[in-house]
């Protein structure tokens, strides 16, 4: 099981969190503070994995995590995930909103938190593992991007029909 | 109205979205939370709005700041609104922020049943995908309960998408809603099998997780997986999997032995690291269930050693790091194979990779040997002195004391080196870990006698220089040690070299700084140092020295006194009374030492820490019984805090003592010694065998004097372990050199040619010869200790409520509450009434059957013989007992439960309503006495033609088992009895102790199909599943189990089931089959192992009951020969089995009844002799109905047929006559299912 997904930039600002545990706000916070001072202070040439993490889980959770240029993926798993699948996960994560945003950046991740959302929740539902596949994940995005934007047009019609009128 | 909508159109334009938001936070820099205030009052403002839209955005923006640390709680039900939104984008943001901030104590949540239902049911996919994802997150036990039936639907999906979600949220269900298991079990071991391999994949992550908790009840999926693995190319599901083995050879080490092959192969073939390493795992774990036994897997440890050691040494750090992770497990079997490893790491311990050095240091703990503990500790204290972070500096610390202390103090040759270590981590500043160092020393300290000496100087040292500890308010953790150090000092304290400068240094008052606990412990023990000095001085005949003793006693304690602690307080003014008066006994030069060192005598002895869990509690004592009564709720108090090591008793506000007479406190002393003396459960301080203490000559060869003076001239207190690593090192040398020389006296070729500085050679264990022998006393436990204890088990794990078996065939009780999604009215009122209800007439069933079986079983061997003759008299006079009914009450309990059983009339009886045991009775009976009178009985449809079958087939092989086959029976038997116990259910009823509340007598379905010598058939009355939304694809279905067993001594193999299809009713067919096809079986019988499988009917029409042919046909194979059987039966659908148990609530039921759609018809009981519950359970349990409403003797029940049909019943009773009003909106259903009422009720 995956108990909690962060995503922060290399100020510890929390550009995505969630987590498949119920935490109170201030105990999420402190979460993400406390993950992103075990991970940053660790060179890039180190492993992966980390333990240590007091606030989440215990003993049998350990971190791991990914540094992208100025972001930190960190998915907090327990004992029953591989360690090798899970960064490959990342990988297939942070590729698949390559492919979404075309180029990601952080500013897309800061500025659309929801799409970022939607995009995790079709990899990772529950904190169980939903889809490894990149085109799966990306596909089923994008019908439902569409839908949005079909009933968005619907929407703004009556807007349009009053600005021509 | 067109303004109004562009009133909000327009005014959403001026709206924040969430980019203007996080633009505005952006650009607010030095007052963000300001700006956010204000913010969030937009928010309030846009949540008010009756626009959908506006709302869905503040919720949006909600969600964004949900994430920076606020609060968002307070819009919860505004997140509800925006979920019921029917458009998508707007129920994606309300489900989005539901799933951030909802949690189980959410009230509103309970609001959105309906609604996620609706969107589960919903025809748009995504919809429903999103309902799942969101419900992933906060589904709660109301909430899994509710909607377990609808997500078990959607298990089956038509689209992948949807199944695949829906199979991994089944597993978060499971954890809220345990009784969910079970029923869902069949369906998702289904999906294991699933096209899609995203749903596979899903199916095999959601058993994974549940077989890891519970791997026992998952053991006979094995054959499965181990399919799959070897079939799958998906390395995520392969990992899954194998992970999964690894989780389950432990319980089966015959799945170890197979997996060895298809794992090495996978090892040798793959290329993906992540693969490679699991199954490296894997095996490990296989070969640690297979420790002994297998002769050739030195082979594949080899391999594993080898596959780890190419990961540790990879410039990979994430492989390193697995690399020894993994190595850490094979230590704990085969630490030989490891510890051939040892330079590699070693290494690592340098690593600058902490992650790395962590789990080098757990490999280390196997890797330490006599020979070597010096030598890894030392460099461990170096990594100490090192180390920069708080969290790796203690790790390291507890490692060393693990290492050191590991099975006993094993691999310590010599304890001053051990000692000094210890005072040497306490000069760590800001550790957690003082408390551990300070165990460890007194663990040392009691049970290390020979260490005594030492170890009390140590301790003075420490206590003397307690500034250095106690220094820094940060160190706090450290003065735990200060706890050991003065206890220490004051037990042995006869060891002490200077015990007036310790005594001194104890009562500075710098001391009252300390902890309470420490100081209490200051305290105490500073009176036993007192006695010892007093004892010392007393014999120089010098009383003014005692007398100062005592006065500086006097002097310090009242310090103490004043304490704001109470332990410290009431030790402290005791004592001080206490050498007040022994004050004024000096001043009259009377001797005292004697009297106060008695005050401490005798010896503490080492009591392991679960001594007192394993005291056995005596016959006849219940310590749950109360033994005063109660005492009101208002006078309980609030439990005290509990200290690190002392235990604070609750102190009693009684009046002290001033003057302690000296009698007084021997007469008491004596009474104590006394009363211990008679209490078997007091440790006594009489020597033990166990602790016998040897004086070695090896002692003498420690320079103790000589090291506690280089001490001082260092840092004060703090001995260097260094030089007992030389010492030791110089001692091993000479050792050796002495053996040597012995040995080349002796000529021995063995030992030759070994240089004197080769000490990392191949030196063996038993070469090295401990410092001193050491007599490690061991813990005291007491007598006649329960050997073993299960209290390593967390109760509060959630996991726990799934350890469920689920290969038992699934009882009717268990189903998931079915929602119609016809009756709106009870959608709004959730199942409770009927649910409670029936839950709780369910509820003492089974501890009933349970007792009951029991009972049976001893019956059983005593009723056998008689049985058989009372079987051919009864079978005669079948009819005859059917009108007899009322009478047997009075008949002795085995006699009436027989006649029961025979009094079944078979031919009338649907197949689900037959006494099962009845029916099971009745067949075998013509098999014992086939020779005398075969088809005893041609009223009984069914069974004359089992019988034909049996007859003409099996006779003369019957003839030659009879035998055998009586012994069957018997066992046949208790299988009956378990499965449906009805018959002995009746007893207990007719047995005439009938009361009104009443247990209610076991029931079950499940009803004899058909059997032969060979086999036997249980059908469950028609399993009724009929999914609301399989009928919206393809009608109405019916789903049949039908348990197999194998009761002759032969494998039963390809079973092949098949049905006449009528043209009402079909077998479903796998598609591309012919429709007089049979269907495989999916499972083989070896002898006497039953099996359950179901098959899914369609069925047009529902009005009237039908009875379908089928055949059973099957290999029996032997050892020599292979035969080809078959056996005819009937399947009987009874209307009742179109009925799906549906609550209502009483206001939707009256409703139903004024509408006037529906048509009655009435039916009378006569002669019904149970209590009126056990009639309504019953007719619950049978017929599928749920109580609406009961008043007295009056009861309205509801059910509803799979195609949707109301039908209402009201049941009143009066005496033995029971009459039923019933209305249905299909006229001839309603008749069939009355009459199939009245027949329940006539068989008993």
């Amino acid at each position: 099981m995956i108990k909690a997904i962060l995503i922060f930039n290399n100020h510890g600002k929390p550009r995505l969190i969630r987590f498949y545990q119920y935490f109170a706000e201030d105990m999420q916070q402190q979460i993400i503070r406390e993950t992103f001072h075990l991970v940053s202070k660790r060179d890039d040439n180190v492993c992966n994995f980390l333990e240590g993490g007091s606030l989440i889980g215990g003993s049998d959770y350990k971190l791991i995590y990914r540094h992208y240029a100025t972001l930190y993926f960190v998915f907090c798993v327990d004992s029953s995930e591989s360690e090798l699948g899970i960064l490959d996960l990342i990988q297939v994560f942070v590729e698949t909103l390559d492919k979404c945003f075309e180029n990601v950046c952080e500013l897309d991740l800061i500025f659309h938190m929801d799409k970022v959302h939607y995009i995790l929740q079709e990899v990772v539902m529950g904190g169980m593992v939903l889809e490894t596949n990149m085109n799966e994940i990306v596909a089923q995005v994008e019908v439902q991007n569409r839908m949005e934007k079909s009933e968005v047009s619907v929407q703004c019609q009556p807007v349009a029909e009053l600005i021509s009128g | 109205m067109a303004l109004k909508i562009v009133k909000g159109s327009i005014d959403r334009m001026f709206d924040k979205n969430l980019q203007d938001l996080v633009r505005g936070i952006r650009n607010h820099k030095e007052d963000e939370a300001k700006y956010i205030s204000t913010c969030i009052d937009e928010i309030k403002q846009e949540l008010k709005q009756d626009n959908i839209a506006v709302k869905a955005n503040a919720v949006c923006k909600l969600t964004y700041l949900q994430m920076l640390g606020y609060d968002v709680s307070w819009a919860a039900f505004n997140i509800v609104e925006v979920m019921s939104s029917s458009k998508f984008t707007y129920k994606r943001i309300g489900y989005l922020a539901a799933s951030q901030c909802f949690h189980e104590s959410t009230d509103v949540i309970m609001l959105t049943t309906n609604q996620i239902r609706k969107d589960l049911s919903s025809p748009n996919q995504y919809d429903t995908g999103v309902a799942l994802t969101g419900l992933s997150c906060f589904v709660t036990p109301d909430l899994a309960r509710d909607l377990a039936n609808d997500i078990m639907t959607l298990m089956s999906h038509t689209k992948p998408y949807i199944r695949k979600k829906a199979v991994l949220i089944m597993y978060k269900v499971f954890l809220k809603y345990p009784e969910s298991l079970r029923p869902a079990f069949p369906r998702l071991k289904e999906k294991l099998e699933d096209p899609d391999p995203g749903v596979q994949s899903a199916a095999v992550n959601v058993i994974c997780e549940l077989a890891r908790r519970n791997p026992k009840n998952y053991l006979s999926l094995a054959p499965l997986f181990f399919k799959l693995m070897t079939s799958s190319t998906n390395n995520w599901v392969l990992i899954k999997i194998i992970k999964l083995f690894g989780a389950l050879t432990p319980l089966e080490p015959r799945l170890g032995k197979k997996l060895i092959e298809p794992l090495t192969n996978l090892i040798h073939s793959t290329s993906a690291m992540s693969l490679l390493y699991e199954c490296v795992n894997t095996v490990i774990a296989v070969l640690i269930s297979l420790s002994s036994g297998m002769p050739n897997h030195s082979a594949s440890i080899q391999l594993c050693v080898q596959k780890l050691r190419i990961l540790i040494e990879d410039s990979d750090q994430n492989l390193k790091y697995l690399g020894l992770l993994a190595m850490s497990k094979i230590l704990k079997t085969h630490p030989k194979s490891v510890q051939s490893h040892k330079d590699l790491i070693l290494q690592c311990l340098d690593d600058k990779d902490e992650s790395i050095r962590l789990r080098a240091l757990d490999l280390l703990y196997g890797m330490v040997s006599k020979k070597n503990l010096m030598e890894i500790v030392k460099k461990l204290m170096l990594h100490v002195d090192k180390a920069e972070g708080t969290t790796y500096r203690d790790e390291l610390l507890t490692k060393i004391i693990d290492i050191c202390s590991q099975s006993n103090y094993q691999y310590i040759t010599n304890f001053e080196w051990y000692i000094s270590i210890l005072v040497e981590l306490t000069r760590l500043e800001g550790t957690r870990h003082g408390h551990l160092i300070a165990s460890q020393m007194l663990d040392v300290a009691i049970r290390v006698k020979a260490i005594r000496a030492f170890a009390v100087a140590q301790m003075a040292t420490l206590l003397d220089n307690a500034h250095l500890l106690t220094g820094n308010m940060q160190r706090n953790g450290i003065c735990e040690v200060l706890y050991a150090a003065a206890w220490i000092c004051g037990e042995f304290s006869e060891h002490l070299e200077n015990p007036i400068q310790t005594l001194e240094a104890m009562l500075r008052p710098k001391v009252a700084t300390l902890p309470g606990h420490i100081q209490a412990v200051y305290v105490q023990n500073a009176a036993k140092l007192f006695a010892t000095v007093l004892k010392g001085q007393e014999g120089n005949t010098d009383s003014t020295a005692a007398q100062e003793t005592s006065q500086l006693m006097i002097d310090r304690l009242p310090l103490f006194v004043q304490s704001a602690n109470l332990e410290v307080q009431e030790r402290a003014s005791c004592i001080l009374q206490l050498v007040k008066y022994i004050q004024k006994l000096q001043q009259k030069d009377v001797e005292v030492a004697e009297e106060v060192s008695a005050l401490f005598a005798g010896e503490l002895n080492p009591v392991a820490p679960k001594a007192q869990k394993k005291v056995p509690v005596p016959e006849g004592l219940d310590l749950d019984a109360w033994i005063n009564e109660p005492p009101s709720e208002s006078e309980s108090e609030d439990e005290q805090p509990k200290a690190i090591f002392a235990k604070e008793e609750p102190k009693h506000s009684r009046p002290r003592h001033t003057e302690v007479d000296e009698k007084e406190l021997a007469r008491r002393r004596e009474a104590r010694k006394q009363e211990q003396a008679n209490n078997p459960f007091y440790i006594k301080a009489s020597p033990s065998s166990q602790k016998v203490y040897q004086d070695t000559p090896g002692v003498e060869h420690i320079p103790v004097v000589q090291i506690d003076l280089s001490v001082p001239l260092k840092v004060p207190g703090m001995p260097m372990s260094d030089q007992y690593v030389k010492l030791e090192e110089e001692r091993r040398q000479k050792e050796r050199a002495e053996k040597k020389k012995k040995e080349k006296k002796k000529r021995k070729e063995k030992r030759s040619g070994r240089g004197k500085k080769q000490d990392s050679g191949p030196e063996s264990e038993e070469d090295i010869t401990p410092a001193h022998m050491v007599d490690i006393v061991t813990e005291e436990m007491p007598e006649n200790a329960l050997p073993s204890d299960d209290d390593d088990k967390d109760p509060n794990d959630p996991h726990k409520a799934l350890d469920i078996d689920l290969d038992k065939p699934l009882a009717d009780s268990e189903k998931l509450p079915v929602r119609s999604h016809r009756a709106a009215e009870s959608l709004k009122s959730p199942a409770e009434d009927g649910d409670v209800e029936s839950a709780a007439i369910h509820a003492p069933k089974k501890k009933n059957g349970k007792e009951k079986r029991e009972k049976k079983k001893d019956k059983d061997s005593d009723r056998k013989k008689s049985k058989e003759e009372k079987k051919k008299k009864k079978h005669k006079h079948e009819e005859k007992e059917e009108d007899l009914l009322g009478g047997q009450a009075e008949e002795p309990a085995v006699q009436s439960e027989e006649t029961n059983e025979v009094a079944a009339p078979p031919t009338s009886t649907s197949a689900e309503e037959a006494p099962t045991v009845a029916a099971a009775e009745a067949a075998p009976v013509p098999k014992v006495a086939s020779g005398t009178a075969p088809n005893s009985e041609p009223d009984e449809p069914k069974d004359t033609e089992m019988e034909e079958t049996k007859s003409s087939k099996h006779k003369k092989k019957k003839q030659k088992k009879e035998k055998e086959e009586k012994e069957k029976k018997k066992k046949k038997k208790h299988h009956h009895h378990h499965h449906h116990s009805d018959g002995g259910g009746e007893e207990s009823v007719q047995n005439g102790t009938v009361e009104d509340e009443e247990p209610l007598p076991p029931m079950s379905n499940y009803c004899l199909l058909a059997e032969n010598s060979y086999i036997k058939m249980m059908m469950e009355d028609a399993d009724q599943v009929c999914d609301i939304q399989g009928n919206l694809q393809d009608g109405s279905q019916v789903v049949v189990s039908v348990i197999f067993e194998n009761k002759c001594d032969s494998f039963l193999k390809s079973m092949e089931f098949n049905v006449l299809d009528s043209l009402n009713s079909k077998l479903q067919r796998p598609e591309g089959s012919g429709p007089h096809d049979g269907l495989t079986v999916p499972f083989q019988l070896p002898p006497g192992v039953s099996n359950e499988a179901r098959f899914v009917f369609t069925v047009q029409s529902i009005v009237m009951p039908q009875k379908l042919k089928g055949t059973l046909t099957f290999i029996v194979k032997n050892e020599d020969s292979s035969t080809h059987e078959k056996l005819d039966f009937k399947l009987h659908f009874t209307c009742t089995s179109y009925l799906i148990t549906t609550p209502c609530y009483s206001d939707a039921f009256a409703k139903l009844l004024e509408s006037g759609d529906l048509k009655g018809s009435s039916v009378r009981l006569e002669g019904v002799n149970m209590p009126f519950h056990h009639l309504l359970a019953r007719i619950c349990f049978h017929h599928h109905f749920s109580v609406v409403e009961r008043i007295d003797s009056c009861a309205s029940m509801y059910s509803r047929s799979i195609q949707g049909h109301h039908v209402c019943l009201l049941v009143k009773t009066s005496g033995q006559t029971v009459s039923i009003d019933a209305k249905c909106d299909e006229p001839t259903l309603l008749g069939n299912v009355l009459d199939e009422i009245k027949q329940t009720f006539s068989q008993c």
